[in-house]
C-alpha cells in the first residue's frame, strides 16, 4: 500500500472529472430528474464531503462516480477513462481495479470472516494465494484488527465491521475510495475513530476520497464540501 | 472470476433448516429413482446370472419360456446326438430333458397363491448348473415322489419348507433338500425327477433339453445345425441369453415406471429447491449488490448461485443413494409376467446407478436453482445495495 506519489504530482489534471453530469429516474410516464448538469473535478489526493438534504441526489452522484450506476447524459472521467462509455463487464472490471467501496452498514458476507472479508477483492486478481495473505494481513494491521481476522461478522462491533470494511476497501490498492455514510451506524467516539482511519488514509497513503455525509463533523475533516440541493451542486 | 468454494458452502451451511429439508426432499426423490433402478438391475443380474455361457436351451420355436415350449422326444434325442455335446465324468453326454410347469402355491402367512415353477431334472441337470447346491438336507433320489426347493422358495411358500410336503400332479411331494442357486433363477424353482414329473402332470412332452458345449466357441454352429434341421421345430439359445431375455420385460418395465414416477416426484423437488434459492436470493440481495460494486461480474454472481443449487442437489444426491444403497440386504420376490412365475431377486446398485442417480439430483438442482441464479445476476446494483 505505497503512496501514490505520481498522481500527487499530476495535481494539474484532476483525477475524477465531470461535465454536464445529469441523472433522470423514470417513474410511470413521470421523468424525475435527481442531477441536473452537474460539473465537478476531483484532484488526486483531494479528500471530499458530498453534502445535502435527503434526496438531493449526493448518494446518486457518488454511485455514478464509483461507477455502480449510469448517467443519463454528460461525462464522467476517471483517471482519463470515461466510464459512463464502459460495458457492464468492463465496468466490473474497471471497479475492482480502482474503487474501494465504504459503506453505512459495513456490508460485510456474513459468512467469511473478517480476514477473508478482505480478501475478497483479492479474488478477482492473479495474485498469488500467498501474495494475497501477505496483503490482508498489512490491511487489517492497518486498521489495527490483525488479532480479529479469524472473526466473523457477527462476532464485530460495528466499529470494527466499518474497519474491517476499510481493510476491504484498500486492499486493491485503489486509486479512489468512496465511502457513503461511513459513520452513520455508529456512535460519536467510533465515528471518529473511523473518520481518524480515513484521514490517515488520506494524508499517508495519500488515497483520493469521496465521502457523502450528513455529519458536519464528518464532513469537516474533508478538505472540501460540495454541496447538493435538488439535484444541482450549490458550491465547489 | 468467481467466487471462492467456502463463500459458497458456508451460505448453505449457514441456513441449515432449509438446506437439510431441501436436500432432504431431493435425497427422497433420489432414493426412489436410485432403488427402481436397482430393483431392475437386480432381476436383470438374477436372471443373467442363472445361465451359464456353454450352456444352450433348445425350445420350441417361437416361444419365450420354457413354459409355453414343447420339445417331444424323438426331436430331444436328435438333438442329443449331435457330436458337440460335452461328455460328463460317466461318459455320457451332459444334456438334461427337462419338464417345466407352472403350480400354484400359497405363500406363507397369508393365502394368496402364487405361481411356482415346477422343473423336472435328469441326473445331469445339477452338472449344468454348478452355481446350485444343496444346502439342507439331501438331493431327490430318482424314481421317487422326492423333491428339493430352491431356498426363497423354501422360506416363502407354506409346505414347502425341509421335511414338509406339497400336493400337486394328484400326489404328495415331500421336501428332502434345499438348494442355494447363488442368487440365480432358480432360488424360486422346485426340483425333482424328470421322469416323475412326467407322469404326474400327464406329460408326453418335455418342456426344454439342456446340454453343455464341448466347445462354447461352436455354438453358432450347434445353432445352426439344429435349427436348420427339417425334422426339428426347435430353436436354440445360449443359456445366458435366454434368461437375460426373460428378464427385459420386467426389467424394463420396473425402468420405465420408476423413471417416470421419479421425474413426477421430481417437480416437486425442483421447485422446493426454487423457492428455497429464490429465498436465499432475497435475503442476501444486499450482500449481492455488495459483491457486484466489488467488482464481481453478473457471470460469477449466476455461476455462485447456481452452484450453490447444484451442491444442494448433489447433498441431496448422496444421501438418497445411501439410504438407497441399505435396500441391497433385502430380498424381494414378484411375479415375472414373461414366465408368469415367482422371482426373488435383490437390490443390487451397480456404478452406473450411482453415476445415473448423482447427475439426476444434480440436474434438479440445476433446473430448480437457474431461475433464482439468474434473477441474482439480473440485479441492478444501486437497487440491491439499497437493501441493506
Amino acid at each position: 500500500m505505497t503512496a501514490h506519489d505520481d498522481d500527487r504530482d499530476g495535481a494539474g489534471i484532476p483525477l475524477v472529472s465531470i461535465r454536464g453530469l445529469n441523472k433522470e429516474y423514470v417513474r410511470g410516464d413521470q421523468v424525475i430528474p435527481v442531477l441536473v448538469n452537474i460539473d465537478l473535478d476531483v484532484a488526486a489526493g483531494d479528500y471530499i464531503a458530498l453534502m445535502g438534504p435527503s434526496g438531493s441526489g449526493k448518494s446518486t452522484l457518488l454511485n455514478l462516480i464509483a461507477g455502480i450506476d449510469k448517467p443519463t447524459g454528460g461525462e464522467i472521467r476517471v483517471a482519463g477513462v470515461d466510464i459512463a462509455q464502459l460495458s457492464d463487464s468492463e465496468l466490473a472490471a474497471w471497479r475492482a481495479a480502482n474503487v474501494g467501496f465504504i459503506f453505512q452498514f459495513y456490508n460485510l458476507m456474513p459468512v467469511l470472516t473478517a480476514f477473508q472479508n478482505v480478501e475478497l477483492p483479492l479474488q478477482l486478481t492473479t495474485l498469488s494465494r500467498r501474495d494475497r495473505h501477505e496483503r490482508v494481513a498489512t490491511a487489517l494491521a492497518l486498521v489495527g484488527l490483525s488479532d480479529r481476522s479469524d472473526h466473523f461478522p457477527n462476532e464485530l462491533s460495528g466499529g470494527q465491521q466499518q474497519r474491517v470494511a476499510i481493510a476491504r476497501a484498500l486492499i486493491t490498492d485503489p486509486t479512489l475510495i468512496v465511502a457513503d455514510e461511513p459513520t452513520g451506524d455508529l456512535d460519536r467516539v467510533t465515528g471518529e475513530e473511523i473518520l481518524g482511519l480515513l484521514d490517515r488514509l488520506n494524508r499517508e497513503l495519500g488515497k483520493t476520497i469521496v465521502m457523502v455525509t450528513h455529519d458536519p463533523k464528518a464532513a469537516g475533516k474533508a478538505h472540501r464540501m460540495v454541496h447538493l440541493e435538488k439535484g444541482v451542486l450549490v458550491d465547489a | 472470476m468467481k467466487l471462492p468454494v467456502g463463500y459458497i458452502v458456508r451460505n448453505l451451511a449457514a441456513r441449515k433448516l432449509t438446506t437439510i429439508l431441501t436436500a432432504g426432499g431431493m435425497a427422497l426423490v433420489v432414493y426412489v429413482y436410485a432403488t427402481v433402478l436397482m430393483l431392475s438391475a437386480g432381476l436383470e443380474k438374477t436372471l443373467v446370472a442363472t445361465g451359464q455361457d456353454d450352456n444352450v436351451v433348445v425350445i420350441r420355436r417361437g416361444s419365450q419360456t420354457e413354459v409355453q415350449s414343447s420339445v417331444d422326444r424323438a426331436s430331444a434325442a436328435i438333438v442329443e446326438s449331435l457330436p458337440d455335446i460335452a461328455t460328463g465324468e460317466d461318459g455320457e453326454r451332459l444334456a438334461s430333458r427337462e419338464p417345466v410347469v407352472l403350480i400354484s402355491l400359497p405363500k406363507r402367512g397369508s393365502t394368496k397363491p402364487s405361481n411356482i415353477v415346477i422343473r423336472g431334472v435328469t441326473q445331469h441337470g445339477l452338472t449344468l448348473r454348478p452355481q446350485v447346491h444343496i444346502v439342507e438336507g439331501r438331493m431327490f433320489r430318482p424314481g421317487t415322489s422326492e423333491i428339493i426347493a430352491g431356498r426363497s422358495i423354501a422360506s416363502g411358500f407354506t409346505g414347502a419348507g425341509l421335511g414338509e410336503t406339497l400336493r400337486f400332479g394328484q400326489r404328495d411331494w415331500t421336501v428332502v433338500g434345499v438348494f442355494d442357486a447363488g442368487r440365480t433363477g432358480f432360488d424360486s424353482e422346485i426340483w425333482g425327477d424328470a421322469e416323475q414329473m412326467m407322469q404326474a402332470f400327464r406329460r408326453l412332452n418335455y418342456s426344454a433339453l439342456i446340454f453343455r458345449l464341448a466347445d462354447a466357441q461352436r455354438f453358432d454352429a450347434v445353432k445352426k445345425a439344429i435349427e436348420d434341421d427339417p425334422r426339428l421345430n426347435l430353436e436354440a439359445k445360449r443359456e445366458t441369453r435366454f434368461y437375460a431375455d426373460q428378464s427385459e420385460g420386467l426389467s424394463k418395465f420396473i425402468s420405465y415406471l420408476g423413471v417416470s414416477i421419479s421425474v413426477i416426484f421430481s417437480i416437486g423437488a425442483i421447485i422446493g429447491a426454487m423457492i428455497t434459492m429464490y429465498a436465499s436470493v432475497a435475503s442476501r440481495t444486499a450482500e449481492i449488490g455488495t459483491l457486484r460494486a466489488l467488482g464481481f461480474s453478473r457471470a460469477a454472481i449466476l455461476v455462485a448461485f447456481l452452484a450453490e443449487s447444484l451442491l444442494l442437489g448433489l447433498t441431496g444426491g448422496v444421501i438418497g443413494l445411501v439410504a438407497a444403497s441399505a435396500m441391497q440386504a433385502f430380498t424381494i420376490s414378484t411375479m415375472n409376467f414373461q414366465t408368469f412365475a415367482e422371482i426373488a431377486f435383490s437390490f443390487t446398485l451397480t456404478p452406473r446407478i450411482v453415476v445415473e442417480s448423482l447427475l439426476f439430483a444434480v440436474t434438479m438442482g440445476f433446473v430448480g436453482g437457474f431461475l433464482p441464479a439468474f434473477r441474482a445476476a439480473r440485479m441492478k446494483i444501486v437497487d440491491a445495495l439499497r437493501a441493506a
